[in-house]
C-alpha cells in the first residue's frame, strides 16, 4: 500500500519535472511575457509538496514498521526506539537518496519564489537546469535505488539498524550535510543559467549569495556534528582522521568558502565573474563526486557505507554528463575578463583566501584520490597517512589566520593600511600569551608556537572589530567577523588540545588500580543492566589526581544489541569547560582483564563551540534588519 | 626591445612557475613519505627488503585462540591462511574486533614475524570486511 503511494508520488514527480521543463522552454520562446506565468509557480509548488509527501510516507513506513518495503526490512526493527526509526529512514542509501531529491526540489522552489529581482529568463533557465538534475536523480532512484521496492513474502521482523548509527548526532548529521551538499546544486544551475541567459554581474552575485551562505552554514554544521559523533562513538579520542570519507565532505566546503569570498568581489566590484562561475559549478560537481566515491565502494575507509558498484556506474554516468555539459556551456559562452586589482585592496585579500582554499582543495584531493590511481595503475594498495595532510596544510594556516584578521579592515579598490599601532599591540599580546602558555605547560614545536600566536592574533583582532561594528550597529559586518573569530578560536583550541592532551592505554582487572603521571584510576565495579533494545555491561571507574583537582567517576559501557546482534563500546566522557576526561573499556578474550584507554583532552568542548560559532556567523546574515 | 609590461609579466610568470614547481616537488615528497602500504602476512613473508620502522597497514584475520591479554598489551596473530604475523598492541580495540574476524592494523614491523600496532582500524558495518582483505582471503581459501 505505502509502496504504491510512494512510487506513485515519485513517478508523478518525474512527470512534473518534464512538464516544468516543457513549460519553461515554451515560456522562453515567447519573449513578450514579462512575468513568469502562474502555472510554473503552481507546478513547482505541487512538485515540492509531492516530494515532501513521498519522504513523509517513507518515514511513516519506518514508524509503523512496514516490512513489506525492503528498505524498512533491512534497516529497521520493531524494538527500535521511535527516534531511531525515524532517523533510520535517511540512515540508508535509498532513503538518503530520497532526502537528496527533496533538497534539490525544495531549493529549486524557494529559489524560484524568493528571487524577485532577477531577470525572467535567468530564473527560467535555472529552473530548467535544476529540473534536469532532479530528473537525473529521480531516474537513479527509480531504476537503481528505490526506497519503495517491495519484498515477498512480507517478513515478520526487520534486520535492525547498525547500533553505531543509533545516535542523536548521527541522526541529524545527514540532513545537515545534505542541505549543504545538495543545496549547492542551486548555484550550479544558476551558474549554467547565467552563462546561457547572459544575466551577469552584480545582480547575479546578489541572487546566488544568500544560497551560498545558507549551504555553507549548514555544511559547516554537518561536518561539525559528524566530527562530534566520531569523537565519542569511535572510541579513539580523535575527531578528524583524514579519512577519505571525511575528506570528500571537506572538499566542497573549501570551494564553498572560496565562493563565499569571491562572490562578494563580484557583488561589489563586478569582477571575477568567470571564477565565480567555475567555483559554483565545482561545488556541486565535487559533492556528486564525493557521493560517487563513497557509494561505489572505491574507497578504503574506516567509515563504511553499504556500497554497490551498480550505483557507482550510474552516478559516474550522471557526473560525467553534468561535467561535460557544464564545461561545454562554459567554454562556449564565457568571455575573457580583465582583472586589475590594487595590491592593497580588499579584492586582493579575498583572492588570497581563494588561492589558499584552492591549495587546500588540491592537497586534500591529491591525498584522497592518489591511492585510487595507484591501485588502478599497479595494483598496489596504499593509503595516505594523516601526517601528509598535517605537514602540507598546517603551515599555510598561519598566513591564513593573519590575513583573516587584516582582510575585513581593508577598503575596496584601494585601501590604505595605517593602523600599525593596533597591529603591533595585538601581535605583542599574542606573543606574550603564547609564551605564557608555553611557560605554564611545556614548550612545544616552533610550528605550534606560530599557530598559537597567529590564532590569538586573529581572535583579538576580531574582538576589537566586533566592538567597533557593534557600536555602529553593522550586523552584516559583524556576521563576517563572528565567523572569522570562530575560526581563530577553532585553530587555537585545536592547537592547545593537540599539544597538551594526555593519553594512557593499559589493561586492568575489576578492583585493581593503575597509577601513572599524577593520575590514579580505580576500577571499582562491573554490573549488567538491561535497557530498551540492548544489554549493557557498565564499568565504574574513579579517577583522581595527586592534587585532588580531578576527582571523577566514569562509566564506560560495553553494549550488546539484540537486533542485529552486535557489540559496541560506549565511551564515557566527562565534559568540563577546561577539559574532557575520556575513558573507553573493551574486552577481547573474555578474560578478567579489560582494555582501558584513558585520555585527558583540554578544552575539547571549545572546539565544538568554535565550530558552531563559525556557522552561526553564516546564519546571522539572515537576521539583518532592513 | 621588450616593454616594461612584458618584462614584468615574464618575471612574474617565471617566478610563479619556479615556486609552483618547488611546491609540487615538496608536496609529492611528503606524500610519498606518508604512504601506508597495505600488506598481508604473505606479502611480508615474500618481500626481500622490508623496511623496519616504516609504517604500513597489515591486514588479515585474527587467528582463533591466539588472543592474549597481559597487564599492558594485547597480542594476537594475524593470518591470511598462509602466513602469520604476531601483532602487539596497546589500547582498546574497535567494536568489531574478534577472533576469526578481519582486522586491519596500522603500525610498524619489528621483524618479519612481529608487528607493533599503533592503531586497530574500526569499521562501522557489522558485515563489513575491507575490500582488499576480502579478495585476499577468497584467493587463499580456494
Amino acid at each position: 500500500m505505502l509502496s504504491n503511494v510512494g512510487n506513485g508520488l515519485v513517478i508523478f514527480n518525474v512527470l512534473l519535472g518534464v512538464v516544468i521543463i516543457y513549460y519553461s522552454l515554451s515560456h522562453l520562446k515567447n519573449e513578450k511575457k514579462l512575468i513568469i506565468s502562474k502555472n510554473i509557480y503552481s507546478l513547482s509548488l505541487v512538485q515540492c509538496i509531492f516530494s515532501i509527501l513521498s519522504f513523509l510516507i517513507l518515514i511513516f513506513a519506518f514508524v509503523i514498521s512496514d516490512f513489506s518495503l525492503i528498505t524498512v526490512y533491512q534497516h529497521s526493527h520493531t524494538l527500535k526506539p521511535l527516534f531511531y526509526k525515524i532517523s533510520g529512514s535517511w540512515g540508508n542509501h535509498e532513503g538518503s537518496l530520497l532526502l537528496w531529491i527533496n533538497v534539490l526540489i525544495i531549493f529549486s522552489y524557494f529559489f524560484l519564489i524568493l528571487n524577485k529581482e532577477s531577470k525572467i529568463n535567468f530564473k527560467l533557465y535555472t529552473l530548467i537546469s535544476q529540473n534536469i538534475l532532479i530528473l537525473g536523480f529521480l531516474c537513479f532512484l527509480l531504476f537503481n535505488s528505490n526506497p519503495f521496492s517491495l519484498i515477498y513474502p512480507e517478513p515478520k521482523e526487520g534486520l535492525g539498524l547498525n547500533p553505531i548509527l543509533q545516535d542523536p548526532a548521527l541522526a541529524i548529521h545527514p540532513p545537515l550535510l545534505y542541505i549543504g551538499f545538495v543545496g549547492s546544486s542551486i548555484y550550479f544551475s544558476a551558474a549554467i543559467s547565467s552563462l546561457v541567459s547572459g544575466f551577469k554581474g552584480k545582480k547575479f552575485a546578489q541572487s546566488i549569495k544568500p544560497w551560498i551562505i545558507i549551504t555553507w552554514s549548514f555544511q559547516t554544521l554537518g561536518i561539525t556534528v559528524g566530527s562530534i559523533w566520531a569523537y565519542y562513538e569511535l572510541g579513539w579520542g580523535g575527531f578528524w582522521f583524514w579519512d577519505p570519507v571525511e575528506n570528500v565532505s571537506l572538499m566542497p566546503w573549501f570551494v564553498m568558502t572560496a565562493l563565499l569570498h569571491s562572490v562578494t568581489v563580484l557583488e561589489k566590484r563586478d569582477s571575477l565573474y568567470s571564477w565565480v562561475i567555475i567555483l559554483s559549478l565545482l561545488t556541486f560537481t565535487l559533492s556528486v563526486t564525493g557521493t560517487f566515491l563513497v557509494r561505489s565502494g572505491i574507497f578504503n575507509s574506516v567509515h563504511t557505507f553499504a556500497n554497490d558498484p551498480s550505483r557507482g556506474v550510474y552516478l559516474l554516468a550522471l557526473l560525467s554528463l553534468m561535467v561535460f555539459s557544464a564545461l561545454t556551456i562554459f567554454l562556449k559562452e564565457n568571455k575573457r575578463e580583465k582583472y586589475d586589482f590594487n595590491i592593497k585592496s580588499k579584492e586582493t585579500f579575498l583572492l588570497t583566501n581563494n588561492w589558499l582554499m584552492m591549495f587546500y582543495l588540491a592537497t586534500v584531493l591529491v591525498g584522497t584520490v592518489y591511492p585510487i590511481f595507484i591501485e588502478v595503475i599497479n595494483q598496489t594498495k596504499i593509503s595516505v597517512g594523516p601526517p601528509y595532510y598535517n605537514i602540507v596544510l598546517v603551515p599555510l594556516v598561519i598566513p591564513l589566520l593573519i590575513l583573516m584578521a587584516l582582510g575585513p579592515n581593508i577598503k575596496w579598490i584601494k585601501g590604505n593600511f595605517n593602523n600599525f599601532t593596533q597591529l603591533f599591540l595585538i601581535l605583542g599580546i599574542a606573543i606574550f600569551l603564547n609564551l605564557l602558555i608555553n611557560y605554564f605547560f611545556n614548550s612545544k614545536s616552533l610550528l605550534s608556537n606560530f599557530i598559537l600566536i597567529s590564532s590569538i592574533f586573529l581572535i583579538f583582532y576580531s574582538i576589537i572589530d566586533l566592538i567597533k561594528f557593534y557600536k555602529i550597529k553593522s550586523l552584516q559586518s559583524s556576521s563576517r567577523i563572528i565567523s572569522h573569530l570562530g575560526f581563530g578560536l577553532l585553530i587555537f583550541f585545536i592547537g592547545i588540545n593537540h599539544n597538551f592532551s594526555t593519553e594512557e592505554d593499559f589493561n586492568l582487572k575489576v578492583g585493581d588500580k593503575k597509577q601513572f603521571n599524577n593520575y590514579t584510576i580505580n576500577f571499582l565495579s562491573l554490573k549488567l543492566e538491561k535497557r530498551e533494545n540492548y544489554e549493557s555491561i557498565v564499568g565504574l571507574f574513579k579517577i583522581s589526581d595527586l592534587k585532588k583537582i580531578v576527582n571523577e567517576e566514569l562509566k564506560p559501557e560495553i553494549r550488546i544489541y539484540s537486533q542485529p546482534k552486535t557489540m559496541t563500546h560506549e565511551t564515557s566522557i566527562k565534559t568540563k569547560l577546561t577539559h574532557d576526561l575520556y575513558l573507553t573499556m573493551s574486552n577481547v578474550d573474555q578474560s578478567d582483564l579489560y582494555n582501558i584507554k584513558f585520555q585527558k583532552k583540554p578544552f575539547m568542548i571549545w572546539i565544538w563551540i568554535s565550530a558552531f560559532v563559525i556557522s552561526f556567523g553564516g546564519f546571522m546574515r539572515f537576521y539583518k534588519k532592513d | 626591445m621588450l616593454t616594461k609590461k612584458v618584462k614584468n609579466r615574464i618575471l612574474f610568470l617565471s617566478l610563479f612557475l619556479t615556486s609552483s614547481i618547488i611546491l609540487v616537488y615538496f608536496i609529492v615528497k611528503i606524500l610519498n613519505n606518508n604512504l601506508l602500504y597495505f600488506k598481508t602476512p604473505t606479502d611480508i613473508n615474500q618481500s626481500k627488503d622490508i623496511k623496519i620502522g616504516k609504517a604500513i597497514r597489515l591486514g588479515g584475520m585474527v587467528k582463533k585462540d591466539s588472543l592474549l591479554v597481559t597487564g599492558n598489551e594485547i597480542k594476537f596473530i594475524v593470518t591470511d591462511l598462509k602466513n602469520e604475523i604476531i601483532v602487539s598492541y596497546r589500547g582498546t580495540v574497535p567494536n568489531l574486533f574478534a577472533e576469526e574476524k578481519g582486522v586491519v592494523a596500522e603500525g610498524t614491523l619489528k621483524d618479519k614475524k612481529y608487528f607493533i600496532a599503533d592503531r586497530i582500524l574500526a569499521k562501522h558495518d557489522e558485515n563489513y570486511m575491507p575490500p582488499e582483505l576480502g579478495e585476499v582471503l577468497k584467493k587463499n581459501v580456494k
